[in-house]
């Protein structure tokens, strides 16, 4: 069984930013792979983003690697406890989506 | 060309509104100084204005690795005034929001409250200190001369301040409330 701290919902914001991370991102791609995945929904504020990174990368979910194309920007990929994390969520989500759609029913 | 506008706000989510404004008739914000505005003509709405209050100052290496940050992801820091920041992203870029879930903007909203209670709290300690002393003075036979008007004057004057202060705290409290409450209901 996991953790109990790891059992609460993850905010949109860092769902989308360990969805994007699968493939190497620095910030500014994250902000653009997010908006895209959303169609336009989720706008990521930098500032939010930066908050989120700090402490992804605090609780070990993500990890910086050296960007190779420009040295100057920092990338970013998610680690096997974040997949972790992330498999976890889309459980969770799936029985939320399942029992919705039991009770208010399918056709929506 | 280079324009000065002198002016000043107690809000700074209307000196934003502001900006923009100027920035949509052509005149970008490029430097602040205090109740100094330096614009620098510039197409019209080539950029989007927000204003960021940091936990420290500029110069502190936090504030130093976000600026950074924000820069790396086409976010110019125009200027730096104590802890406040006034950003630009060029609007071609779309939408600019420094935050965009709940919880960052109550901790913004937060760090702009304590600030200005900070300041209110100075205001009325100070102002009621010289009250006490001008009140006290005139009572025990004005021995110091007219200073005793004089501290009723700066005590009436610094604790009005201090209300003046009180009320730019108010809207912004009910703010972080209104916040609260959507979060306590929605991410």
């Amino acid at each position: 069984m996991a953790e109990s701290s790891e059992r609460g919902a993850l905010t949109e914001a860092v769902f989308y930013i360990l969805l994007s991370l699968y493939s190497p991102m620095h910030g500014y791609g994250i902000m653009q792979n997010v908006r895209e995945l959303s169609n336009e929904r989720v706008n990521l504020g930098a500032g939010t983003l930066y908050g989120a990174i700090n402490t992804l990368l605090e609780k070990n979910w993500i990890k910086s690697i050296q960007g190779e194309k420009d040295s100057r920007k920092k990338e970013y990929k998610i680690t096997d406890l974040g997949k972790t994390v992330i498999q976890g969520e889309i459980v969770r989500l799936e029985e939320l989506i399942a029992n919705g759609k039991k009770i208010v029913g399918g056709g929506l | 060309m280079k324009h000065i506008v002198r002016k000043a706000f107690w809000d700074y989510e209307k000196e934003e509104k502001w900006l923009n404004e100027m920035s949509a008739k052509g005149m970008a914000l490029s430097d602040y100084s205090f109740c100094r505005y330096v614009f620098t003509e510039n197409p019209n709405n080539e950029y989007t204005y927000r204003i960021e209050l940091l936990e420290n100052l500029p110069t502190h290496a936090e504030s130093i690795a976000y600026i950074k940050f924000l820069e790396e992801n086409g976010v110019e820091c125009v200027a730096t005034y104590v802890r406040w920041i006034f950003l630009r992203k060029k609007s071609s870029e779309g939408s600019f929001d420094i935050y965009s879930d709940i919880e960052s903007k109550i901790k913004h909203y937060k760090r702009i409250y304590v600030s200005w209670n900070t300041v209110m709290w100075v205001e009325f300690i100070a102002g009621l200190m010289n009250l006490s002393i001008g009140i006290v003075n005139l009572n025990i036979g004005n021995k110091l001369g007219n200073f005793s008007f004089g501290n009723i004057i700066i005590g009436t004057s610094l604790t009005l301040l201090g209300v003046l202060f009180l009320r730019i705290g108010l809207p912004i409290r009910k703010k972080i409330k209104r916040l609260q409450q959507e979060k306590a209901i929605r991410e």
